[in-house]
């Protein structure tokens, strides 16, 4: 098998992991903000249970989670088994709200008292400061940490293998049977040149947020 | 009638009670000065007065209206808490400008986003922002500042900071126009540009309360002056009466250690 066929097959694989990076960050971006207002809620209760599962989350391997919601229905209630690619999207989307939740509670808690007060005091309304005053700020503060997470997360989509889905690690592992070793060490040049990638859009991002210092 | 009565208003934190009922009033186009000791409760007065805090007793009128009355809390919506905070301008002590605003859109934020709930707004939108920015450049000329309207806050100095915040605070033509220790986080040679730009105001007959710890400033710019100490108003005059005849022992103390310095 030549060097373009295999290549050929791991960027099918890398299409794969690039739809589970991206849907992740589609439902896992809002849904991290809505657990960081539920965490930070006045409701105590709602407050506690959102806490306790940011722990669990947080608290236990990605990959024993994939497993979970992957045979946890059918195992306990005999439910069908979700598609594999939809389980591991479900399980990926759940696990990077947690984290995403906590990176926008300290965004939120370092922007100054100030900031709201003025905008209070100038008469502004709660949505409209949220959206003219602190926004920008918030988002100022949190791209570096969310750099980070969209950079493990392009390297976390290869456990999604466990159940089978085929994204480019499991594609590269595959050739180990028909004797060849090189096409699984290869996938680690299509994970650099992805995350080189990220890190210039990331980084292009944050520059053009730097015309302001907060 | 005085524009501004302030009766009787108490504020605790927890058992801490910071404010034990004060009770002043102001007529229009005068400087009310409220000097004192820190926590002596001149800045949570300020901060009930604007609604940053909320009083547990007590009662606010401006022109008869009014504004703040401890009995009704709960009971009003929103929407008319705001419409009734325009009255009182306030400014920081810390400025508190919008960092990813220049200097201009620091001074236009406010009445524009009021102006959309102009009923005409829609029709004239062209001719409402044009006058707002009009207004603006006026306000951040008057501050002395017309070269950096496109400055963004941090390219300038915190006097500077502190008169755009000036400028924004009047953008939106409050009635009475409130200073919390304007120059406390400024060094001295930057303390005299503030000074003069609140001169300035009172030159205008603006109606301003003060609190400060510039009691040189005070006596000069002031036409009352409150003197503050745990939580209640120890002395009220003239700063004649406050600076120069001082009734009582507290008030002496706490003046001395001006003099002395």
């Amino acid at each position: 098998m030549s060097f373009w066929e295999v290549t050929l097959s791991l960027l099918r694989g890398l299409g794969t992991t690039g739809r589970l990076f991206f849907l992740t960050l589609l439902f896992a971006l809002p849904l991290g903000l809505l657990i960081c207002m539920a965490s930070t809620s006045r409701f105590a209760p709602l407050r506690w249970l959102t806490k306790t599962v940011v722990w669990v989350v947080r608290g236990s391997p990605l990959m024993l989670q994939i497993l979970i919601v992957y045979y946890g229905p059918g195992l306990v209630f005999g439910w069908p088994l979700l598609p594999r690619f939809i389980a591991a999207l479900v399980t990926f989307a759940i696990n990077y709200a947690c984290y995403f939740s906590e990176i926008y509670r300290g965004g939120i808690q370092s922007i100054p008292r100030g900031q709201y007060e003025a905008g209070q005091v100038l008469g502004l309304t709660r949505s409209q400061v949220f959206f003219k005053v602190t926004l920008l700020q918030l988002v100022k503060r949190i791209v570096p940490p969310m750099g980070n997470e969209f950079i493990t997360l392009v390297k976390d989509t290869a456990l999604a293998r466990v159940i089978m889905v085929y994204e480019i690690i499991w594609i590269g592992e595959s050739y180990i049977k028909k004797g060849m070793m090189w096409p699984l060490f290869y996938t680690a040049v299509f994970y650099l040149i992805a995350n080189g990638v990220l890190t210039v859009l990331l980084n292009k991002f944050e520059k053009k947020l730097d015309y302001f210092k907060a | 009638m005085a524009m501004l009565e302030v009766q009787n208003i108490r504020k605790s934190f927890g058992k801490l009670e910071v404010l034990k009922g004060i009770d002043f009033s102001l007529e229009k186009g005068q400087v009310l000065s409220i000097i004192g000791s820190s926590g002596s409760g001149k800045t949570t007065l300020l901060r009930c007065l604007t609604f940053l805090e909320r009083a547990e007793q007590g009662s606010v009128t401006v022109n008869g209206d009014t504004i703040f009355d401890a009995a009704e809390v709960g009971k009003i919506s929103a929407a008319e808490q705001r419409r009734r905070q325009l009255h009182f301008g306030l400014v920081f002590q810390n400025f508190n400008l919008f960092p990813q605003y220049t200097v201009l859109q620091n001074v236009c934020l406010a009445p524009k986003l009021q102006a959309k709930e102009r009923p005409d707004y829609k029709q004239h939108t062209k001719e409402i922002i044009a006058e707002i920015e009009a207004k603006a450049h006026a306000l951040i000329d008057q501050v002395g500042l017309s070269a950096k309207c496109d400055a963004y806050p941090w390219q300038l100095s915190g006097g500077q900071q502190q008169r755009v915040a000036i400028a924004r605070a009047l953008a939106l033509d409050p009635e009475i126009l409130f200073f919390d220790e304007p120059t406390s986080a400024l060094d001295p040679e930057l303390t005299g540009e503030i000074l003069h730009v609140i001169k300035d105001l009172a030159g205008r007959r603006m109606t301003m309360v003060i609190v400060t710890h510039e009691m040189q400033f005070a006596r000069e710019v002031s036409d009352h002056v409150l003197f503050m100490d745990g939580g209640l108003v120890v002395e009220s005059g003239t700063p004649e009466q406050v600076f120069d005849h001082p009734e009582h022992e507290r008030t002496r103390e706490f003046l001395s250690r001006f003099t002395q310095a």
